[in-house]
């Protein structure tokens, strides 16, 4: 990973306090995992950046190098490496996804 | 490119030989798999460091080889 993709993910992580890094964007996602996350976000009403990794091959490739994660998507709450699709559905699911977001105060509204 | 069920299960087994693993092709296409893993190489650890676990255990195939392979892991 050269040092500009690097400074890229560090200032998008840095300035998003919600961070998805997604095949597509939230409007129009390439990737059923992508699309997955995205929308639980959409669900959950939590303001959130999308960062299309489809536009730039060395961010693609970046990401993986810099989370330790070899897939997409993955989520960043406050610069902090949350998972990818499996985890973030099963936090979801458990509510425990919510309980992070309040943590962190990141506002999300819990729609019934 | 695709990737063999039976050679998944194998990476993961050779790296944790305690695991109860269930592979399923979701697709039918080789290429979309989902694991389901029971092992007591999990305990203590968060979600992110489990699924790495798994992850290196198919060394460096998945997101290359192995397109889609969707985890959900048990300790045992």
């Amino acid at each position: 990973m050269n040092e500009n993709t690097k400074n890229t993910i560090d200032e998008e992580i840095k300035k998003n306090d919600v961070c998805l890094f997604m095949k597509g964007t939230p409007d129009a996602p390439q990737c059923g995992f992508s699309m997955a996350v995205s929308n639980m976000l959409k669900i959950l009403d939590v303001k959130f950046k999308g960062v299309n990794v489809l536009e730039n091959q060395e961010l693609r490739e970046g990401i993986k190098t810099f989370s330790e994660w070899p897939t997409i998507p993955q989520l960043y709450l406050k610069g902090e490496f949350i998972g990818g699709c499996d985890i973030i559905k099963e936090m979801f699911e458990s509510k425990e996804l919510h309980k992070i977001l309040k943590d962190k105060s990141i506002e999300y509204k819990e729609k019934n | 490119m695709a990737m063999d069920l039976k050679e998944i299960e194998k990476h993961i087994k050779d790296a944790l030989p305690d695991a109860e693993i269930e592979i399923q092709d979701l697709a039918g296409d080789g290429n979309h798999y989902s694991a389901k893993i029971i092992s007591s190489a999990f305990k203590g650890k968060s979600k992110i460091e489990q699924h790495k676990i798994v992850y290196s255990s198919l060394k460096g195939k998945m997101g290359n080889e192995l397109h889609a392979l969707a985890i959900t892991t048990t300790e045992k």
